[in-house]
């Protein structure tokens, strides 16, 4: 019998999470040896037409990874689709939108400026910009176009399983690799990750006191953190308590906070009006003067509690930006 | 018909949407004070029952503003007087980093408000309902919805071809 | 009781009542309906003239019955007025009673807008929204919970004693815990009260000793409760009794013991006394105390010093063995279903107002003291001597001293300006003196108080309306201890300086210094000032948010002893009312965690005001005691996981009524 096809596929991505394959080390053969792989970009070159000419639902698997924010990954997301039985998103970009996801906070147009005329180590007299199709000696390259939206993968196209995480860990990749060749798949739709919040595997949680009372917010940056005790305790906004588990809290054995790349539990909507919910809550003041002042630890709420979702938050992106005026 | 803003008027014409999260004790009772008393307002709000404004999640005003309204008025005890000892305080402290994290989104201040209204106030139920909806009415629409289908135009519908390609000679 | 099965279809039976024509008039209630039975699971819609007369509801029954109908909705007048009623409908229809959602059509809608159109537009997104909740409703039973008929009184002053009394008259076992070792509170120190003049003796005592003598009043002096489990119907107490070193069973109140004392004269100061008078190491607190038992101060008795005293009170004690010296404290537990909390109040510390001249010179008294200076069984028999012993000829009063003031208490304290013009009129009968009363506002409500004023008034005292700015040494006078008063008469726009012999210091009411710690034992809140705070001023002003604990006398706020007593009597009759009822019945509104779900990240348990999250040890998540969850919510929100839910106000089935509210209408 033939090896189940696989393939990787990679979208507004860093590649992080093809790194996460390649840290399998070992393990990889493992993988390599139950599966046929027949799209990698990262590591084999491949063409268009290759997959289009493939049967629709002949690949058993596809994890794609990185948000859709071209017309490009926008039709390689659909191609895939389409050519998949299961398609995967893996990797936060793909579950939620990922840090691609904070363009959402701006015009296309104030992106493009700056990354091809005011960044500072560009040179660009012209102020040349990528063109959709242009002419040059008789021929006709295409380049895909920037969306004015980035985009989570279901946010495009119906998604099998969510494999979360910036990036996802080797562990949780094998475990979703093994269950997906053994036949053992949760229903449809499902995140491939235990469904509750970091808390209950983090090391710091004993050191928590019940009763944490804000009196102000710090920023990593701006204290040296004490690497045993509970960083909500040390005035610092961890999103662990709103954050799916899964990762063995790898960002707090490195004394960071979590910063919330699984996502929020199965139970909420918007994981960062959750955790937003929870530290308000929990602070001491009571007057609106005092409540303001703490509250100007928090200067960026938007990067802070949305920093890998907000492409799938409720409202998605920055309302007020331009859109296609009904084209 | 899908993408006209949805409209409460009578004539079609287009008024604000208000979702109104009003606490049981204190201001669903001025509410209904109001009508007890007969006060006439402006009908662009709808209710939505709480025991206290401590039980607003935050999730719910955005849900609000994603399914089309246009304004967002949560109501509470005043601060001190709160059937449940502090969960309006909860919702203050909610208010004031949300009110900054929606003008971030794009969503102006008028579109949320907060208001402290005592069950024998139903007066203010009155004027603030009124002095909300004419805010609304000269800020316009917000309609997420539409916007969000706006937003997706951009998508294509082509149901899964190859990005357009042509051999290109490598030089 | 019919439950349909989780996978059953739902079954909705939509009602919206005309109510006559005050829904009717301005909202087309047919159309309503019919716009309703397009909507999903909708199976009967109709519209009636008045959905909560009798054939209204028995509409609802029949219906469920008939149509075999699993969820309702009534759109009608607000729910605060009938969605008791429509449960019960929809109980009698043989549906759990929380199938049941209720919409305001008439208070929201009808009576407040003007446009026919608008308000029919809203009331069918109302409509809409509820039709889109009342599927995820679950079965729920209202809570029970059964009430223990014992009482624990906390503070035997004339609140405690009162609310003590009137439950032990109705045949329930009281505990009377004080902290003294006399009950009696402040009220016992006082002479005369307002505005009738009559003793406070004399109407207090028989009241204590009813109390001490009661059959259904355990009264546990000299001890303090220590801590408090449970809640209401089952509050387990453990109350801490401080060792008199005499045995209270045995004691006969003779005091022969202290005639006896190895000390022929009192040397230590008297407590009683405010400090005026002189005690033994062992005592009687005074004459009337109750109970009538002495007790040894530990800290000035040479035998529990050094254990070398000859012990001539044991002798004269002889076959009664009263005296104990190794008695230890006890721990007592006590399981009651209701808490009176009369814990009293303190008077302000006129040191905090160094200006009077309080502890400064010694001719400056506040108020307490005087008042045992002119009761006849205080420290001078009744005659009002100062310190050197000089009879005064030229006394000044100082109205609101740590009352409405910003540098020391905002509030006034209520019965300042009466029992000021009581001890002017006190003074004045004693000595024949000269009484200046500087005053703010002359306050005296209440009944019979204003004549009592004019009366006093009458009488010749002056009534100077302006603040005390200082007191300070008359310099021409030498060592006679006379002081100037200085104070602006703001009527006759001139400053004053009166030179007079006694400063009395009228000073206001304070809560506890330990009030903090009293409030958190029994889990209650307090204003911003520290008087322990009511459930609501006017419907609840002797309830706290605490279910089963109430408030009398002046621990809740200043007041005199009528409006004490009185709250008292309040405070016994719903404690009674609950404890003849039996049991407690709780909306099922409240929240639980799911524990499979919960983290364990500690959010929601400092949110909780009435402590009913804790953490459990071993599993290390979250936990909801039931009987102490009030159903706010606030808890439910925090949850950063969504591991929180509330019964009857769900996530789910409020996303869904906000969906319904802004789906498109078909007007």
């Amino acid at each position: 019998m033939s090896k189940p096809k696989v393939a990787f596929y990679w979208c507004a991505s860093c590649g992080g999470c093809e790194e996460t394959v390649v840290d399998l080390a070992e393990d990889i053969l493992a993988v390599v040896e139950k599966v046929d792989i027949v799209l990698w970009p990262v590591a084999l070159d491949f063409k268009y037409k290759d997959i289009e000419a493939m049967a629709d639902q002949s690949i058993f698997a596809t994890l794609l990874n990185g948000a859709i924010r071209s017309s490009e990954q926008e039709s390689m997301a659909r191609l895939l689709r389409r050519k998949s039985r299961h398609l995967i998103a893996y990797g936060s970009c793909a579950c939620t939108g990922g840090i691609p996801g904070l363009a959402n906070q701006f015009p296309r147009e104030q992106i493009l400026k700056f990354n091809y005329e005011d960044a500072p180590t560009v040179v660009n007299e012209h102020k040349t910009r990528p063109q959709l199709v242009f002419e040059e000696d008789g021929r006709h390259p295409h380049l895909p176009e920037l969306h004015q939206v980035v985009r989570s993968l279901d946010q495009v196209v119906e998604v099998d399983y969510y494999i979360p995480g910036c990036p996802p860990t080797p562990k949780l990749t094998q475990a979703a690799v093994a269950a997906l060749l053994d036949g053992r798949l949760p229903p449809k739709g499902s995140v491939l990750a235990p469904d509750i919040a970091l808390c209950e595997e983090c090391p710091r949680r004993d050191s928590k006191p019940v009763n944490v009372a804000f009196t102000a917010f710090k920023r990593t940056h701006q204290q040296l953190l004490d690497p045993q005790l509970c960083l909500l305790a040390q005035g610092v906004v961890c999103m662990g308590p709103a954050t799916r588990q899964g990762c063995g809290a790898q960002c707090l054995s490195g004394n960071m906070p979590c910063t919330g790349c699984f996502g929020g539990t199965d139970r909420v909507k918007d994981q960062g009006a959750k955790i937003l919910s929870s530290l308000c809550a929990n602070l001491e003041a009571k007057e609106a003067k005092e409540i303001d002042a703490v509250l100007e630890g928090i200067p960026d709420p938007v990067g802070t509690f949305y920093r890998y979702g907000l492409a799938k938050s409720l409202l998605r992106r920055k309302v007020d930006l331009p859109g296609n005026n009904g084209k | 018909m899908e993408n006209k803003t949805p409209s409460t008027s009578g004539n079609g014409s287009w008024t604000p949407r208000i979702v109104a999260f009003f606490c049981n004790w204190c201001t669903y009772t001025a509410a209904d004070l109001a009508g007890v008393s007969r006060m006439k307002y402006a009908s662009n709000t709808r209710t939505i029952r709480l025991m206290c404004s401590g039980r607003v999640d935050p999730q719910f005003i955005l849900e609000a503003y994603a399914k089309g309204a246009d304004g967002v008025l949560i109501g509470g005890c005043h601060p001190n007087d709160c059937h449940y000892a502090e969960g309006n305080y909860k919702m203050l402290r909610r208010f004031e980093l949300l009110q900054r994290m929606l003008r971030d989104l794009g969503i102006a201040e008028a579109r949320f408000r907060l208001e402290w209204i005592s069950a024998a106030e139903g007066e203010k139920v009155k004027s603030v309902i009124n002095d909300m909806v004419q805010k609304l009415t000269v800020l316009g629409p917000l309609d997420l919805p539409g916007r969000f289908a706006d937003w997706d135009q951009e998508l294509a519908h082509a149901a899964g071809s190859a990005p357009v390609e042509t051999e290109v000679a490598h030089v | 009781m019919y439950t349909p099965k989780k996978h059953e279809p739902v079954r909705i039976g939509f009602y919206i009542c005309h109510c006559g024509t005050n829904i009717a008039a301005m909202v087309d209630v047919q159309a309503v309906a019919k716009y309703v039975a397009t909507l999903p699971n909708v199976v009967v819609s109709r519209d009636y003239k008045y959905m909560c007369s009798d054939p209204g509801q028995e509409m609802i029954v029949q219906d469920i019955i008939e149509n075999r109908l699993n969820r309702i909705v009534v759109a009608a007048c607000s729910p605060l007025l009938h969605e008791h009623t429509f449960r019960e409908a929809t109980r009698r229809g043989g549906l759990n009673p929380f199938f049941f959602q209720m919409v305001n059509v008439r208070e929201h809608d009808s009576w407040v807008h003007t446009n026919r159109q608008e308000a029919t537009r809203k009331a069918m997104a109302l409509a809409r929204a509820a039709i889109q909740r009342v599927p995820l409703h679950k079965p729920l039973e209202v809570k029970k919970v059964s009430i223990n008929p014992n009482v624990l009184v906390v503070g035997g002053g004339i609140a405690g004693i009162h609310a003590a009394l009137v439950l032990a008259n109705a045949g329930k076992q009281v505990y009377l815990v004080e902290r003294d070792p006399t009950i009696g509170g402040h009220m016992a120190k006082f002479d005369k009260t307002f505005p009738t003049l009559d003793c406070a003796m004399c109407v207090l005592s028989p009241k204590m000793a009813a109390a001490g003598s009661h059959p259904n009043i355990t009264l546990w002096s000299y001890s303090e409760v220590v801590k408090v489990d449970g809640y209401v119907g089952n509050f387990k107490v453990t109350v801490r009794r401080k060792p008199r070193y005499v045995l209270e069973d045995l004691c006969t109140g003779c005091q022969e013991c202290v005639e006896a004392c190895i000390y022929k004269e009192p040397k230590f100061r008297d407590e009683f006394n405010l400090g005026l008078g002189k005690r033994k190491p062992i005592f009687l607190p005074f004459p009337q105390a109750i109970p009538s038992v002495a007790l040894i101060d530990p800290e000035t008795c040479i035998e529990l010093k050094t254990g070398k005293c000859k012990k001539t009170c044991v002798e004269a004690c002889g076959d009664r063995k009263a005296i104990d010296f190794k008695q230890k404290e006890e721990l007592r537990e006590i399981t009651v279903g209701t808490i009176i909390v009369a814990t009293g109040f303190q008077i302000f510390d006129a040191k905090r107002t160094p200006y009077y001249g309080y502890g400064i010179y010694p001719n400056v008294y506040n108020a307490l003291e005087v008042e045992r200076l002119v009761n006849a069984s205080g420290p001078t028999g009744g005659e009002i001597v100062l310190r050197n012993g000089q009879v005064p000829k030229k006394v000044a009063i100082i109205h609101c001293v740590g009352s409405r003031d910003e540098n020391t208490n905002r509030w006034c304290s209520r019965v300042c300006c009466l029992y000021s013009l009581k001890l002017a009129h006190l003074i004045r009968e004693h000595t024949e003196a000269e009484i200046y009363n500087f005053y703010i506002d002359i306050r005296t409500p209440g009944k019979g108080m204003e004549e009592f004023y004019c009366r006093i008034a009458e009488e010749g005292i002056n009534l100077i309306r302006g603040r005390v700015a200082d007191v300070y040494p008359d310099p021409s006078d030498g060592a006679t201890g006379r002081l100037i008063v200085q104070a602006e008469d703001t009527m006759l726009d001139c400053i004053m300086k009166v030179p007079v012999d006694m400063v009395v210091l009228s000073v206001g009411l304070e809560p506890h210094p330990d009030s903090e710690k009293i409030r958190r034992l029994f889990n209650m809140s307090c204003s911003s000032e520290g008087w322990f705070l009511e459930r609501h001023p006017k419907l609840a002003p002797v309830s706290t948010f605490t279910d089963g604990i109430f408030l009398a006398g002046c621990c809740q706020g200043p007041k005199d002893i009528p409006d004490s007593v009185a709250q008292a009597g309040a405070a016994a009759a719903e404690a009674f009312s609950l404890i003849d009822k039996g049991n407690i019945e709780q909306e099922p509104n409240t929240a639980y965690v799911v524990e499979v779900e919960c983290s364990g990240c500690k959010s929601c348990i400092p949110l909780c005001p009435y402590s009913a999250i804790s953490l459990l040890p071993d599993k290390k998540k979250a936990y909801i005691n039931e009987a102490l969850c009030k159903g706010c919510g606030t808890c439910v929100a925090a949850c950063p996981s969504g591991s929180i839910v509330q019964n009857l106000f769900e996530d789910a089935e409020i996303f869904n009524e906000i969906e319904g509210l802004l789906a498109p209408t078909s007007v």
